[in-house]
Formats: structure tokens, sequence, C-alpha cells
């Protein structure tokens, strides 16, 4: 449950900025080792890698670039907020960065499947 | 008397020594009636050991602000008939300050971080120098008047997340009037009221939520002097003072 | 408690990952087509210094910022306090730094591959 003083566009905004960041930290440590097996067990990081072929996964991936675009555009909005002349369209480009990190995760997708 | 055709069930925080909970009151719903009304209406008629602030119950002094419905807003400003919901209306003391009784909050802590903000102006003139020449039109003066419409009601204060989580925080309330400030040509306490904002409790804590810009009564806008104090704070660390 | 070091820290890393995650995101979309399996993969990147140079600094620049946003975090929402928000803190790079660059010196300089 929200509590009624943080129901509005921006607050949402921030959930989404933290969560997707600290989604992101969470998931790094994971893809960093991954990664590392290409040194010292390159056949298992190939068969991690076939099996992420499967939609399911191709699904969790969309999250993952979704995650990482949305942190992206939202913190490039906190940016200009905080160093850039003040633009009163706040909530328009809240909006824009989620669309934009859909935009980008729905092109992730499409290539993957 | 005015008709009243129906009652609403009205959950008002009680407490004193630091024991409270929400207790329910009928209250009589009336054509034209705000927040206000329904407290005083409650203390009068009901029970007249409700303890509550207001004084000049036309939205100009901000003492009656209350969380209505789990927002922070002026009850005098607060009609019922916008926040009732199934007849039900909650009204509690201002979040994020301590509770002296029902709903009186103690002000204390958020003047004492409007001053340690270094919210405070500092005069550089005395009273037997010519009056500064202010030029209205000067984007300074146009940045420090566009922030200095605060009353201190403290209903940023009470709406904002990073106040509720950070002890430290001084608020937007006192850094949107730091910002004023450090606009001002007049002021010469600017070198510590710098510091001040860099500080522990400073505005690199604002996340930008702009719950403060929601609820300000005054169409205030914290987030944009926070926001301007960052960039004064870090202009600083590359030698160039204000 | 966020002071202006840690704050300036946050933002520089910040600004110095836009163009490499945008890289990094468009590098995805190339490869993920047709499938991913670590020859095609370790055939670009191995003996490539300017892959070693480009993921190297992404490594840096994650590991102090992730560190910086999981203190504010730790600190607003678990409440942490003192020494243990500076261990959570040092943790998160230490080991960001240490992962990452295994993982980047893995697929970049290693000389490994099936």
């Amino acid at each position: 449950m929200i509590r009624p003083h943080r129901a509005h566009p921006l607050w949402y905004a921030f959930l989404l900025h933290r969560i997707s960041g600290l989604g992101l930290a969470l998931f790094l440590p994971v893809h960093f080792y991954m990664l590392s097996l290409a040194l010292t067990d390159p056949a298992r990081l190939d068969g991690f890698l076939r099996f992420t072929d499967l939609p399911l996964v191709k699904l969790a991936e969309f999250g993952l670039v979704f995650l990482l675009a949305i942190h992206l555009f939202g913190g490039l909005r906190l940016m200009a907020l905080e160093f850039l002349p003040w633009n009163s369209q706040q909530k328009t480009l809240a909006g824009a960065a989620v669309a934009a990190a859909f935009f980008v995760a729905g092109c992730f997708f499409l290539k993957a499947i | 008397m005015s008709q009243n055709d129906s009652m609403m069930n009205v959950s008002i925080w009680r407490e004193s020594d630091g024991d409270g909970r929400f207790e329910t009151y009928d209250v009589p719903v009336q054509e034209n009636q705000t927040v206000l009304d329904v407290v005083a209406y409650v203390q009068q008629a009901i029970d007249p050991t409700l303890s509550y602030r207001f004084a000049c119950r036309v939205g100009m002094c901000g003492s009656c602000a209350m969380m209505v419905n789990g927002a922070p807003r002026w009850t005098c400003r607060t009609h019922v008939s916008k926040v009732l919901k199934n007849s039900e209306l909650e009204i509690a003391p201002l979040r994020n300050l301590p509770v002296i009784k029902d709903l009186a909050t103690d002000m204390d802590p958020f003047f004492e971080k409007w001053v340690a903000a270094e919210a405070v102006f500092k005069p550089t003139a005395t009273r037997h120098d010519p009056m500064a020449p202010i030029n209205p039109e000067d984007p300074d003066r146009v940045a420090a008047s566009a922030a200095i419409e605060c009353i201190n009601c403290a209903v940023c204060y009470a709406a904002c997340d990073v106040v509720a989580a950070n002890d430290d925080y001084f608020g937007p309330a006192a850094l949107n009037r730091s910002w004023s400030l450090l606009n001002d040509s007049r002021d010469g306490g600017q070198a510590e009221r710098l510091a001040a904002v860099g500080s522990n409790g400073g505005c690199f804590n604002c996340h930008s939520q702009q719950g403060c810009v929601q609820y300000c009564p005054n169409e205030l806008n914290p987030t944009v002097s926070i926001a301007g104090l960052k960039r004064a704070s870090t202009k600083s660390l590359f030698g160039r003072g204000r | 408690m966020l002071n202006l070091r840690l704050y300036m820290a946050q933002r520089l890393s910040a600004l110095v990952m836009v163009p490499l995650t945008i890289g990094h995101i468009l590098v995805m979309i190339y490869a993920v087509q047709g499938g991913l399996s670590v020859n095609e993969i370790l055939g670009r990147t191995q003996g490539s210094v300017s892959w070693f140079l480009f993921y190297g600094s992404f490594v840096l620049a994650v590991a102090i910022h992730a560190a910086i946003g999981v203190r504010v975090i730790s600190y607003e929402w678990a409440r942490l306090r003192g020494w243990h928000l500076d261990c959570v803190a040092w943790l998160v790079f230490g080991l960001l730094s240490w992962l990452g660059g295994r993982a980047v010196f893995s697929v970049t300089l290693a000389g490994g591959g099936l």
C-alpha cells in the first residue's frame, strides 16, 4: 500500500529509479561472475549462453535491459534537473523516460527472439 | 442552525504524553465546511480536551496545517466535500514532527534546522546607511523573489520522505529560504550559508521526489531552489565562491 | 548524509557511464541477434585493448556509483549508521570492482576461450 502523500507521478519516478538501481546492483555480481567463466570454464559459459535462448530468459533479459535503460534515462532527467535551467515539464520528462526505456528494451527483445 | 442531513465519521489522532491513537467522532456534514470547521466542531461540541492550532483561518498564516487523509494540507483551505470518502475523514498531526498533544506538533526541530541551514538574513548595512538599491529585473533578485513567499507552515517538511528517513536533513523549507537569501545582494553570510547547505544535512540529500512542490499551499518550488543550491555548492568546489 | 564529495563522485561516475551504457545497450542489441555463444563473443573481444578499456572504465564507474547508491539506500531504508554504513558501501565497491575486473580481464585480455 502506497501512503497517500506519495501518490503522485514524480514520487513513482523516484521509486522506479531507486528500485532499478538496486536491481542492477544485485544483478551485476552474478553477471560479472558468469562472464569470468570465459577464463575458468568457457564450456560452462557456453552452456549458460545456450540456456539464455529460452523465451522465458529472453523475457527476463527484456526486464534487465528495461531496468538499465530506465535508470539511465531517469538519471539523465535528474542531472538535467540539477545542472541545467529548470524544466517545468518534469512529469512529461519522467513519462518520456519510461517510454524511451520500453522502446529500447523492446528493440532488444525483438532482436533477441 | 444549518440543516444537516447526514453525518460523517471523523478519525482524529489523540495523543498525550507519547500515548497516541485514532478516535472517531460523528460530525454533521454542512454545505460549506472546511476540515478546520470539523476540528473546531469536535472541540466545541463533543470533546473540549482536543488540542489543535489555528490562527487566521483564511489561508494566510499556515498554523492549521495537518495531515488530512494522509496528505499534508492547510485545514482551513481544505473543503470537506473535496476530501470526504465514504463519509469518512482522517485527521492527524503533521508528519515528521514530534507531537505535543493531539493535533499540535512541536515546531522546534523545524526551526532549529532553519537556523542550521543559515536560512537567516545576515545584514551588511545599518539603519544609518542609505537603502540598498534592488533592481527587480536582476536575475538574482528574480530567483530570490520566486522563493520568498514561504510562511514556514511545514507542509513541505511533512510531505518529504527524505526528512522522514534522514534526521539530519534540513528539509525543503529551510533550504528554499537559504536559496532565496543566497541570491540576496544585501546579505553578508554567503560563505557560511554555502558551507551549511553543502554539509551533512544539506541539499545533496534531496532526491527530487517533489512532494514539496506537490503540496506547497503557496505554490513554491523548493526542488528548484535545492537544485540551485546544488549548483552553487558544486561551483564553490572549484574555487568560485558566491 | 551525502556530502559534496560523495555527491560529486556519484554524479561524475554517472556522467562517465552515459556513453558507456548507451554503447553497451547497442552492442547487446547487435550481439544478441541469432543467439549467443562463447566463441562468437570471445572471437571479437579477446586480445582487444579497446574493449578492455571500454568495459574496464565501465566497471570502475559502476563500482563507485553503485556503492554510493547502496550507501544512501542502506541509510534511508535499512537505517544503517556509522561503520555499518561504511562497511556496506566498501563491500559493494570491492565486490563489483573485483568481480567486474575479473570479468573484463577474462573476456578481453586473458587469452581464454573454447
